[in-house]
């Protein structure tokens, strides 16, 4: 879906563009590692849940290919279960975010099953419907809590010791997840997996020709996504101690399609810097109320026409060029 | 739950084919859209709503009834769809598709929310014409005049539509110019004003369906949305280019919706995607498609 | 000696009680925060309008003469619980709002009663109606001021009972507040003598009732209950009057619904809709009055008891906090449940000890078309339910602030 006009890249420019990466990395840790200290953490946190949703959906639709509409379930379906695990069970707050994890995988593997058979406009309607099944679900199972959600979920201590009730601890543990989930994607993306999986995405009946089982590495990239979508949303329960509707909502999975669009499909960072843009949108423009929803609008007619490769996306772009 | 009555049954049958023409009109303007420009048409929801609110201040503000905003709306709101088509929509015929469903949920995205910043969502109320109150009382139920209306006029533009496409002239180099463009622009058609028609009358369709929605559902910007993932189901379930797929398909859910209210009402918002769920397992073109 | 070591305490304290007089008023202002939904579903039940009446309401308190500073915000919370509850922390935490204000919405109201109690500062409830809010989830720092579930369900539902309609079919939308909603309200009709003829339950949202509202007609139940809200209310109420419910024989009755909902249904299809409000602007010539000045700045529209609960809660507010010194938020919902209240609209009440406030309820009912004098006369007060019986007992609640005798 991405129009990759890449050049065969010779092992000097694989070298370059590690190096890139590697710079890029590290500015954006350090910019993180020191932003509580100018911005408020809690929104922070929400930025860098929402970062590490849309990179998963990026490891989806920019390198498989795939264009999910109905990331939304993953999302909430962790979310819930954390919550729960956590508010009902008694869970600690690392395992409850590892249930909601485990929780979204197994909805990976269920709806993968059903949706890789298909592809294109199909794939989309298909995982929207099964989002949409997900969302009515929720609506009405008792231990969603319905609209109320679920509320009061505590917070505890991470391992025993750090107490994340303190804002500040809690997202220097929220910024550990990202960053972990961060380079796991990174090392998808980049692993011999990955590279048969950009193939399929840019020629499937070629890779097909060439004997590998196009299906699996699909269903595995959509099983991957699913997971690290939930590992996402788990967090951010955690984070605001709640868990409700909106995470399964399909504006959610609109969402999450903007923040990549936006950001650069396809691109390593272009998801992060997709969800920091729009989560701060969302904030700052809050009291504009419907003006959100018609800005979000017009960030998709304007990259759709003329801002395809997104922000990331662009700025390589540019980079590149001045490289050569 | 299995104590059926006759007459309660064939009540909600009948409700259930009122609501399928809803499904069906609305399916068949997405369908005319895929099959023949092959764009997923998120936006069709939005336009539906924007039929209702024309019909809203064509009564509101100019006084002009029901009848006329049977005519004029599609006319409008048909005449605004080919402004999109022609300024954003054409530009990306030679792309991936998804990016038309991306373009036009965008789009679905600023009309909701600009008419939700100037209506809010209570929503506003349009009156029902004269000549269609008052009902037949069937004996097992009592069928509002209105919705008897609706489900006549829906069957009779759904079909007239399906003739239009499939047995005129006109309808032959449309799905000619679809199939091979080149060729057809070659022997002195205008494909492009064709794409550009075609796009309007699917619109036109939607607002037409919100002109019949309005006196019986709460005109308010919402009310597209709440549909329109329904109506996409119907349409993938139907095949996403056959017209006569997605009438039959319409009808044909709306009836399915109408009993599942009946036997197991908490079920009636996912049935409809449980069996699209299935199908397309089982039949992945949909139930008429041809790819 | 003496003199000089009680002259220096009494300097000493004099300094002190200044200094903490002064450092009571966190930020020297009173921040009252107004959250709702702006734009949306219920933006026209409490919306811009609560902001309205809360300024009012400072403008009437005359809090400058008092030697007070007091702001007013306002913010969206999308009837979402995340999008409240970080408009919340993030007042709470970083903008110095001492008080959050209205809140429509249970969902979202429970969550930010919560973060008022673990924050410590006040929660005066409005827009919602859960009646958890005293009941289980009762909080030190919550007043639950309007109305909630309990009180519209049996205000509604033993009041028609007595009035004849004895059969009941209830229209439920499937999800907690439809239940909730539900159950409250059988029970009212049954301790009052009546019958549930059968019930159905309908998806949350619906957009088309006509095969429940069939249903609804078969049972030949002499009262229609509809236990849900918003869009689903209006439009089943459109719909029953397509079917010919109401001029066929049976009533309506409507769990909760606002003076701006009928505005929206127009009167010829909301005639004759029965249900329970705490708050009517027609009630009186103070309600008249205070009304006239609302409508003026409000673009014409009318208030709702939502708004008037706003004003009436900050009014209350003010005054206990002006009496205390202090905005710190457990001491002055503590001051508010001590001081009786008095306001122009709900006149003299009290907020008990479980954060309930007090006042009557009124059943209404809608005018036909030809009965309406002039713009949103809308209602006929058909029954007034004294303020000790209209809402739920407090050692029904399961409150753990009540102390059980």
């Amino acid at each position: 879906m991405t129009d990759h006009t890449e050049a065969i890249t010779t092992a000097r420019d694989e070298a370059g563009e590690a190096r890139y990466d590697r710079t890029a990395f590290l500015v954006m840790l350090a910019i993180l590692v020191v932003a509580p200290a100018v911005v408020y953490p809690v929104f922070l946190m929400k930025a860098l849940c929402f970062a590490l949703f849309a990179c998963a959906f990026n490891l989806l639709i920019g390198f498989g290919g795939l264009l999910s509409f109905g990331h939304a379930m993953f999302l909430g379906t962790a979310g819930y279960l954390a919550a729960h695990s956590a508010k009902v069970w008694g869970f600690p707050t690392e395992l409850a975010i590892l249930t909601g994890m485990a929780a979204s995988t197994v909805l990976g593997v269920f709806a993968g099953l059903l949706a890789i058979r298909r592809q294109g406009i199909y794939f989309a309607m298909i995982t929207l419907a099964l989002a949409q099944m997900v969302f009515f679900y929720a609506l009405q199972a008792p231990f969603t809590g319905g609209e109320d959600g679920i509320q009061s979920v505590p917070r505890g201590k991470f391992l025993g010791m750090v107490d994340l009730t303190n804002n500040t601890a809690m997202y220097y543990f929220v910024l550990a997840i990202f960053t972990l989930g961060f380079l796991l994607v990174y090392r998808i993306i980049h692993s011999p997996f990955g590279q048969v999986l950009k193939a399929i995405r840019d020629n499937e009946p070629r890779a097909i020709s060439l004997g590998y089982r196009t299906d699996r590495f699909k269903l595995a990239a959509f099983v991957l996504s699913a997971a690290l979508a939930g590992l996402a949303g788990a967090t951010k329960a955690m984070v605001f101690q709640l868990a409700s509707l909106t995470d399964v909502h399909w504006t959610m999975s609109g969402e999450v399609v903007l923040m990549t669009l936006l950001g650069g499909l396809g691109t390593v960072f272009g998801p992060v810097v997709g969800a920091f843009v729009i989560a701060s949108m969302e904030h700052y423009l809050s009291e504009l109320g419907q003006w959100v929803i018609i800005v979000q609008g017009v960030i998709f007619v304007v990259c759709v026409l003329a801002f395809r490769r997104g922000i990331m996306g662009e700025l390589e772009a540019w980079l590149r060029g001045r490289r050569k | 739950m299995f104590d059926i009555s006759i007459p309660a049954l064939s009540g909600q049958l009948l409700i259930g084919l009122i609501n399928g023409s809803f499904y069906a009109l609305l399916s068949l303007g997405l369908a005319v859209i895929f099959g023949l420009l092959n764009i997923i048409n998120f936006t069709h929801g939005a336009q539906y709503m924007m039929g209702a609110f024309c019909a809203y201040f064509l009564l509101n503000k100019l006084g002009l009834g029901y009848w006329w905003a049977l005519a004029i709306v599609p006319l409008a709101v048909g005449a605004s769809g080919v402004v999109i088509e022609r300024l954003m929509l054409s530009r990306l015929y030679k792309l991936d598709h998804l990016y038309g469903l991306l373009l036009t949920f965008g789009l679905a995205l600023i009309i909701e929310g600009a008419f939700r910043f100037q209506f809010g969502s209570a929503g506003l109320p349009y009156a029902m014409p004269e000549s269609l109150t008052g009902g037949f009382a069937l004996g097992f139920m009592y069928l509002p005049g209105y919705r008897a209306w609706v489900i006549v006029a829906s069957l009779v533009i759904c079909l007239g539509t399906w003739f239009l496409i499939e047995r005129t002239k006109l309808g032959a180099y449309l799905r000619a110019a679809t199939e091979n463009p080149t060729l057809v622009q070659a022997f002195g058609v205008n494909v492009p004003r064709m794409i550009t028609l075609t796009y309007g009358f699917g619109v036109g369709l939607a607002a037409l369906a919100g002109v019949f929605a309005a006196p019986i559902y709460q005109v308010s910007p919402q009310m597209g949305s709440s549909l329109i993932i329904v109506v996409f189901a119907v349409v993938v379930i139907g095949g996403m280019g056959s017209i006569l797929g997605s009438v039959i398909t319409g009808f044909g859910l709306g009836v399915i919706e109408g009993l599942t209210k009946y036997f197991y009402p908490e079920a009636s918002n996912t049935v409809i995607f449980v069996i699209m769920a299935i199908v397309l397992m089982i039949r992945p073109q949909g139930l008429f498609g041809q790819r | 000696m003496k003199l000089k070591m009680k002259t220096l305490v009494a300097a000493a304290a004099l300094a002190l009680t200044a200094g903490a007089a002064q450092a009571q008023i966190s930020g020297n202002v009173v921040k009252i925060g107004v959250m709702n939904d702006q734009s949306g579903t219920y933006a026209d039940i409490a919306g811009p309008g609560s902001t309205l009446a809360a300024k009012m309401a400072v403008e009437d308190f005359k809090a400058k003469e008092k030697g007070l500073n007091v702001e007013v915000v306002f913010a969206d919370h999308q009837n979402k619980p995340d999008v409240g509850s970080q408009i919340a922390s993030k007042w709470y935490d970083s903008d110095g709002v001492d008080v959050i204000v209205d809140v429509p919405t249970s969902s979202v109201a429970l969550a930010i009663n919560q973060i008022t109690k673990d924050k410590g500062k006040a929660f005066l409830v409005s827009g919602a109606a859960t009646s958890d809010l005293t009941g289980k989830s009762c909080s030190p720092n919550t007043i639950h001021w309007t109305y909630d579930t309990w009180m519209l369900a049996n205000g509604t539902g033993t009041a028609i009972v007595k009035t004849g309609g004895t059969t009941w079919f209830f229209l439920t939308a499937d999800y907690a507040f439809g239940h909730a909603l539900e159950r409250d309200t059988e029970a009212a009709v049954l301790k009052a003598g009546g019958k549930v003829l059968g019930k159905v339950r309908h998806p949350f949202p619906s957009s088309d009732f006509s095969s429940f509202l069939l249903q609804a007609q078969a049972s030949k139940a002499k009262v229609i209950g509809l236990a849900n809200a918003g869009a689903d209310t209006t439009n089943a109420i459109k719909q029953a009057s397509e079917f010919g419910i109401v001029k066929g024989g049976q009533n309506l009755a409507g769990m909760l619904v606002f003076l701006s909902d009928v505005h929206g249904l127009g009167l010829d299809k909301a005639q004759g809709l029965i249900f329970t409000e705490s708050w009517y602007w027609d009630l009186n010539d103070q309600t008249r009055a205070w009304t006239k000045r609302f409508v003026a700045q409000n673009g014409g529209k009318y208030p709702t008891m939502v708004h008037a609960g706003v004003y009436s809660a900050v009014l209350h507010y003010l005054k206990a906090v002006a009496a205390l010194k202090s905005d710190d938020g457990t001491k002055v919902i503590a001051k508010m449940k001590e001081m009786p209240t008095d306001d122009i609209l709900f006149g003299k009440g009290t907020v008990r000890a479980d954060g309930r406030k007090i006042h009557p309820a009124y059943l209404v009912e809608v005018k036909k078309p030809s009965e309406s004098k002039g713009p949103y006369d809308y209602y006929t007060v058909r029954a007034t339910i004294p303020a000790n019986e209209a809402f739920r007992p407090m050692e029904s609640g399961d409150c753990p602030l009540v102390k059980k005798s």
